[in-house]
Order: C-alpha cells, then sequence, then structure tokens
C-alpha cells in the first residue's frame, strides 16, 4: 500500500507531537470540591498569567474523588472540601506526604431563592413556611455534615427530618434551591456570594460556633508529583493575590 | 438484609411493579395505534416514545426537575389540583420512571402488533367480531410474547434507573431512596461491602431476568410453531 505509507507517517508525527506537549505537562489536572469551583475558575487566569501553565478542572463531590482517585484516577491535584480526604489520600500512598495545607475555609449558609425568605438569625428554620430543605449528603460533603451539626445545635434535627432532601453534593443542593423545588437549602457562601453579581433570593450566613470548622485542605496526588505545574498552583494558592481572591469569594482564610 | 436495605428493596420493587402497570395500560393502546396507523404524525409520535432511548437521563431529570417545580407548567398544574409538587416524592419517581421506560415497553409490543397479518383481523371482521373484540380476543393473545417482552423490560428497566431518579429524587429513605442511588452512596462513601451486596444482588437480577424471558420466548414461539 505505497500510498497510505505517507499518511501513516504524517499521522505518527502529529500523534508524536500531541504526546510531546502533555508530557511536558503545562496543565494541571485538578479535581476540585464543587464550592470551589467558581473561585477556582477565577483563579485560573492568575495562575496562568503568573506561571504559565495552565489548569483543567474537574468539579465534584469530595467523597467521589477519594473513590476515584483509590481508583487511579488521573487527577494531579486534589482541592477537597475537607481536611479529611487529603489526609487519608497521604496516609492510604495516594497523594505526597507533607504537601497537605488548607486553602480555604468554608462558610456555610442558609440559603432560600426567594428574596425575603431567610431572616438574618436562621429563624426561619424554626417556622413552617416551606415544605423541603435541601442539604448536601452528610456522609460524603463536608457541608452537608456542618448543616446537620447547625440542626442539632438548634434542636430542630428531629423536627426537621421529614422536610429533609438530600443532594449529592452541595452542587446539586444549590441546584434543588435555585430551581425552586427546595425552598431552602444549606449551601456555601461561594455559591451565593459570586462577586461582581448581586447577591440573589436570601441568606443566613450560619455563625461557624454551631458547627465544627470546615477546613478544605489542598494535596499533591501521585500522579501529579512530578509535574511542574501541580508543584506551581499549590504554590500559587498560597499567593497573596490567591488568598486576596478567595476570601472575597467567601471563605475564611 | 437490615431494614434499611430491605426498606430500599422494597421501594424499589413497588416502583417497579406500579410503573409497569402504568406503562402496560398507557403503552398498549399506544403501541396498537403506532402498529396500524397512517397517520402523518405517526412518525413524530415514535420518535417522542424512543427519545429516552437516545437522551442522557440527566436531561430527562434536568427537565423534569424545572417542569415539577414550583415555577413549571406541570408543577403550577399540580399544586393547582392540590397534589403539591412532584420532585422528591414517590409519585414524581413514577411519572419519571413512565416517561424513562416508555420505549423498552411500547417498542416490543409495538412489533408484536404489527406482525399480525391484516388478513388474521379481516376474517374475524367478517365474522362480525368489533374493533374491540377483536382487540382483547385476537391481537392481545397473539401479542402475548410482546407483552411478556415488554412487561419485564419495563419492570427491569425501572429498577435499573438511575440518573432520572439521582435528580429528581433527593434521596429520602422509604420515599425515593432506590437501590441504584442507595449503591451510588454506599459507592461514594466508600462502603465497598455494603456496595457488593446491591450490586452483586442488582447482577443476579438482571441475569435471571433476562434468562427467564428468553425461555419465555422461546416457549412461545415453540408453542406457535407446534
Amino acid at each position: 500500500m505505497p500510498t497510505f505509507a505517507p499518511l501513516a507517517r504524517t499521522a505518527l508525527l502529529c500523534t508524536a507531537a500531541l504526546l510531546g506537549n502533555t508530557a511536558r505537562a503545562d496543565e494541571v489536572l485538578v479535581a476540585v470540591a464543587a464550592n470551589f469551583a467558581g473561585p477556582l475558575a477565577a483563579l485560573a487566569e492568575g495562575f496562568t498569567a503568573a506561571t504559565g501553565h495552565t489548569l483543567k478542572a474537574s468539579a465534584g463531590a469530595t467523597g467521589k474523588f477519594y473513590s476515584q482517585i483509590a481508583s487511579g484516577a488521573p487527577f494531579q491535584v486534589l482541592l477537597a472540601a475537607d481536611d479529611e480526604t487529603p489526609r487519608r489520600l497521604v496516609a492510604e500512598g495516594h497523594a505526597v506526604a507533607g504537601s497537605q495545607f488548607t486553602y480555604a475555609i468554608g462558610v456555610l449558609v442558609l440559603w432560600s431563592a426567594q428574596a425575603g425568605m431567610v431572616d438574618d438569625q436562621g429563624a426561619v428554620l424554626a417556622g413552617g413556611r416551606f415544605a423541603r430543605l435541601a442539604v448536601a449528603n452528610p456522609k460524603l460533603a463536608p457541608y452537608g455534615a456542618a448543616a446537620m451539626e447547625v440542626l442539632k445545635a438548634r434542636g430542630l434535627a428531629d423536627a426537621l427530618a421529614p422536610r429533609l432532601v438530600t443532594a449529592e453534593s452541595i452542587a446539586q443542593a444549590y441546584q434543588f434551591v435555585a430551581t425552586g423545588n427546595a425552598e431552602l437549602g444549606f449551601v456555601a457562601l461561594s455559591q451565593v456570594a459570586v462577586p461582581g453579581r448581586p447577591p440573589t433570593g436570601s441568606h443566613w450566613k450560619v455563625p461557624a460556633s454551631l458547627h465544627g470548622e470546615i477546613r478544605q485542605d489542598a494535596v499533591l496526588l501521585k500522579p501529579g508529583a512530578q509535574s511542574a505545574a501541580a508543584s506551581a498552583l499549590l504554590s500559587y494558592l498560597k499567593s497573596p493575590a490567591a488568598r486576596k481572591l478567595i476570601q472575597a469569594w467567601g471563605y475564611g482564610a | 438484609m437490615d431494614a434499611a436495605t430491605w426498606t430500599v428493596v422494597r421501594l424499589t420493587a413497588e416502583l417497579a411493579a406500579l410503573s409497569t402497570t402504568l406503562l402496560l395500560l398507557l403503552g398498549t393502546p399506544l403501541a396498537w395505534w403506532l402498529a396500524r396507523t397512517a397517520s402523518p404524525a405517526k412518525p413524530l409520535l415514535a420518535a417522542l416514545v424512543a427519545m429516552p432511548l437516545v437522551l442522557p437521563p440527566s436531561v430527562l431529570g434536568f427537565y423534569l426537575l424545572l417542569l415539577m417545580g414550583p415555577q413549571g407548567p406541570v408543577g403550577q398544574f399540580t399544586q393547582w389540583l392540590g397534589l403539591g409538587r412532584l420532585p422528591f416524592t414517590f409519585s414524581g419517581l413514577v411519572v419519571a420512571s413512565v416517561i424513562y421506560s416508555m420505549p423498552f415497553v411500547v417498542q416490543p409490543l409495538q412489533q408484536a402488533f404489527e406482525a399480525i397479518p391484516e388478513r388474521t383481523l379481516e376474517a374475524a371482521a367478517t365474522l362480525r367480531a368489533g374493533p374491540l373484540d377483536r382487540f382483547f380476543t385476537i391481537a392481545l393473545p397473539l401479542a402475548r410474547p410482546g407483552l411478556v417482552t415488554a412487561s419485564v423490560l419495563g419492570f427491569a428497566h425501572t429498577v435499573g434507573e438511575f440518573g432520572v431518579v439521582l435528580m429528581i429524587g433527593g434521596n429520602i429513605p422509604g420515599q425515593t431512596r432506590v437501590l441504584s442511588v442507595a449503591l451510588f452512596e454506599h459507592v461514594e462513601a466508600a462502603e465497598f461491602a455494603a456496595a457488593h451486596r446491591l450490586a452483586a444482588g442488582m447482577l443476579g437480577f438482571a441475569l435471571v431476568v433476562l434468562v427467564l424471558l428468553h425461555l419465555a420466548n422461546r416457549s412461545a414461539r415453540g408453542a406457535r410453531a407446534a
């Protein structure tokens, strides 16, 4: 097949060129907790400007990422919604020891898509003006666990149990409330207070005293151990510019 | 099996049984009409029925969430009827399952009806059998293998439904927490032993159902050939 030989060679060269590009690893593959997807997208610009590297993010529930990473997912950096998952990944040898640090402290809010529904004390929880309260699954999502602690602290956990709907992640909890299917929901402040956009509906910033601190930790995963872009991202998250932006998105830092 | 698992299994079976019953009641006349009609609306209707086969469940879940929500037309209608809203309820899952499993019931039935020779029905008509009579005494018995396939696939597909339930269910024990969602949660929480129990159970169930279906259809074909 003489006519096919040059074609095949070209195809091979193209493939080699593509592979060569990815092997130079200017791109870091990040698994990011759903609540931090927005801020990370905003951070990506500054990261590329400062380091020349780019990042590619997959957003999801931290529990899901744990299962995937433990099964060999190619993520290079995990920006978790808790500090437990990174610790566990380090202990089990899926992440690089000593690379873990807190990049953000989560702020929980009780949110409704309706203006004036949620008061600034969260008293609406004790009333009967809502049929559904959305929380992220407390087994899978730290914000969900924090939300359940708030209900317990207020002595409402049993009374509200029939009205709870459980979302698989904080992103789905937001979606249940945004579509009005749940009148109320516990979500992350970063989801409702997007910089440069007027806040929608009404929300109550839950005092941190009502629940355990939501420490969101970052960790370098084994597939990223040799990647310059992955290390650069972790350093960038500690930079003053990044800290400022993370705070602007409603995180304690 | 612990109580929670039992609740999940029972709820799933109830959902599948109720959905299959409704699917047969709605799907049989629809399949009969599709098999016999020369209407120009047929391609459109056939395509609508087949849509869940090609669309990702998330598309259906997303639109159901919007349509059945407080601002959606279906949501406003159910609220006007005093039924409340459908997302996060068992009834909502039934509605979603009926839509989602429709092609699995209508298509085998339609094929079975189409396989009945026009002459057979005409012969019955000359014996003064009315349309309803012809349908119940001739078409339905002749379409029995299709009916069996439709029931089994409708049931099994509802048991296996996941994406739609995840999007509109809200994972409420005893109401919307069905097998596939419970399994998903176990996997996410790295409770692999519990996940294995459910997953292996569903694997076995699917295998048994499909083998039985195969045997039933073979014996039906054998009976007709004899």
